[in-house]
């Protein structure tokens, strides 16, 4: 028994359905056009790649963007080892604290950057810590505040992967095998959560290479994401080809976890900026 | 064990909680286990909770005597800092249900709707993209587009004669910013939503049609009483994303929208308050208010759980 015409209510569904489609795809797509066509027009009257030109040859951008990719790379490893071999443990040993470290993995969410921000600034400014006043020190003050935005992500992703394999009898059989930790953790452990692992950490790359907020704070000008800003004050064209290409690496990163994670729709949720 | 069977991973984790299976190395001490979380718990306390700590401290104290004192909450309550808090919970509010909307729109079509398998893929790509795509060159894009010479501006202005700006439309405005949030708002709905529209079981709606119900009252009655506390939660999400946002309205703007986290900014570049104690205020009143968005949110997702598991 169906409802009294079928086949015309399935034509108004699917037509009801492609026009909202039509509606979102607008609204993603005409900002690039516009974006990529306003980036062209660096010289009047000709179409041109100039301002991607300007950019590539700029020392600064070179220098801002390698600093970036440097920070997030020691963010996704501090944030592999804080956060796999925690979540092994609690899942093998610890199983009444899982709802506590859960909660604090949250905890991020509660606290919008800028108020992070805020407060990594005035505790790490005074003593004991005294990180503010030198280079180095404000680099691991920024990689921090990294990996605690990026912490309920790497937390999830790591710890469905732990869920989706047999941990306990993993580990029985290495240590029978006569295995030790670091083994276990290392041979064991991490090949099989390359995947969780993977997607956590270019999902960390494609929030913290533009990041602007913690990085204006704490390093100013030497992080991308700040240079992006500093040339939209100052250089029209440049900007626009900035955006495109900015957008370009999200979707090479984006690109990348889904084809780690064939299908499987979740873990690309980054926060607020 | 790469080759485990379903079987033994059913099994292990009924016996894992139930009972502890025997350890291969008998455990000598209980304290070496906690030793194993102390980095997290370390790492979390120094980053997160002192932080939160000095600000939740510093908004109770008096920054001239160092006493405690209730006046820096008091002191929220200026129009100023009210304005802030109220633009930016519209702001946040606006672009939730304008996402949620879109953005569930769009994910109904993609599952319910009857589409192609491939524009279910790419929507999902794309959403995962557009979600990410958000700050400084989000601002940017929305300049290029929007803005006074932008593409669709001109557009607009030249072929239907519509200028936007003399309508009273300003990019660098409460609306302007409002359309520039969406771009990231209503692919992370889509995000959100699609699971649970994927757990809207097909028997549901046949058992209607079987009891001589039309496409109305099967929405009405059945599928979005069991959608609704998902699309909440899924929109409270929305509000918190955008309520936190800094990157994008500052460049957009150049800090000429009054909000939260512009005026929390500016009172770290150079006490603009001059109050510093009302600045750290100023940041527990926005925890707090993130505090009860995901205090909401947990609650429904629980709810939610309940219907859509598959």
């Amino acid at each position: 028994m169906k409802a009294p015409a079928p086949s015309a209510r399935r034509h108004v569904q699917t037509l009801w359905s492609w026009l909202w489609i039509v509606l979102g795809v607008l609204y993603f797509v005409v900002p690039l056009i516009a974006t990529f066509d306003f980036s062209l027009r660096a010289k009047k009257d000709v179409l041109t790649f100039l301002a991607y030109g300007r950019i590539f040859t700029d020392a600064a951008f070179w220098r801002t963007f390698s600093f970036s990719l440097q920070m997030a790379f020691f963010a996704i490893v501090v944030s592999i080892l804080l956060v796999v071999p925690t979540a092994y443990w609690i899942r093998l040993k610890l199983p009444r604290l899982r709802p506590m470290v859960e909660f604090v993995s949250m905890l991020p969410f509660v606290v919008p950057a800028i108020v992070l921000v805020f407060g990594l600034i005035r505790v790490f400014s005074g003593p004991p810590f005294r990180l503010t006043n030198t280079f180095a020190g404000t680099n691991v003050l920024l990689v921090a505040g990294y990996v605690v935005l990026a912490l309920p992500y790497t937390y999830r992703a790591v710890d469905t992967g732990l869920g989706a394999i047999d941990v306990r009898t993993l580990t029985e059989a290495a240590q029978s095998l006569g295995a030790g930790w670091g083994t276990i953790m290392f041979k064991i452990i991490f090949p099989n959560l390359r995947v969780a692992i993977l997607s956590g950490a270019f999902l960390t790359l494609a929030t913290v290479i533009g990041e602007y907020t913690l990085a204006t704070f704490i390093v100013g000008n030497k992080a991308f994401g700040p240079y992006m800003s500093l040339i939209g004050q100052n250089r029209t064209y440049e900007s626009s080809s900035l955006a495109i290409i900015s957008f370009l690496l999200t979707w090479a990163f984006m690109g990348l976890i889904q084809i780690f994670n064939r299908g499987r729709a979740e873990g690309h949720l980054a926060g607020a900026r | 064990m790469l080759l485990a069977p379903m079987s033994s991973r059913l099994n292990t984790e009924t016996v894992g909680i139930k009972r502890d299976a025997p350890q291969a190395r008998p455990d000598s001490s209980r304290w070496r286990n906690w030793l194993g979380v102390t980095p997290f718990f370390l790492f979390t306390f120094l980053f997160i909770v002192l932080p939160s700590a000095y600000l939740l401290v510093g908004a109770f104290r008096n920054n001239s005597t160092g006493q405690f004192t209730l006046g820096n909450f008091l002191g929220l309550f200026t129009p100023e800092i009210l304005s802030a808090y109220w633009v930016t919970i519209r702001i946040s509010a606006v672009t939730a249900l304008g996402g949620g909307l879109l953005g569930f729109m769009m994910a109904y079509a993609v599952t319910v709707g009857g589409l192609p398998r491939w524009v279910r893929t790419t929507l999902l790509t794309f959403s995962g993209v557009a979600a990410n795509f958000a700050g400084v060159p989000l601002a940017f894009a929305f300049i290029a587009t929007l803005g006074r010479t932008g593409m669709v501006t001109v557009f607009l202005k030249t072929i239907l004669g519509l200028d936007l700006y003399d309508q009273g439309f300003s990019l660098y405005s409460f609306w302007g910013l409002s359309f520039t949030y969406l771009y990231f708002q209503f692919p992370l709905m889509v995000l959100t939503i699609t699971p649970a529209l994927d757990g809207l079981k097909r028997e549901w709606r046949e058992a209607a049609e079987n009891l001589g119900a039309s496409t109305f009252q099967y929405w009405t009655r059945v599928a979005l009483p069991i959608l609704m506390p998902p699309i909440l939660g899924a929109m409270i999400l929305l509000f918190g994303n955008s309520f936190g946002a800094y990157a994008t309205a500052l460049s957009l703007t150049g800090g000429f929208i009054n909000l939260v986290t512009i005026v929390i900014g500016s009172q770290i570049k150079g006490d603009i308050l001059y109050n510093p104690g009302l600045g750290y205020a100023l940041a527990v009143g926005m925890v707090v208010v993130m505090a009860m968005a995901m205090m909401i949110y947990f609650a429904l997702r629980r709810r939610s759980e309940r219907w859509l598991r598959q």
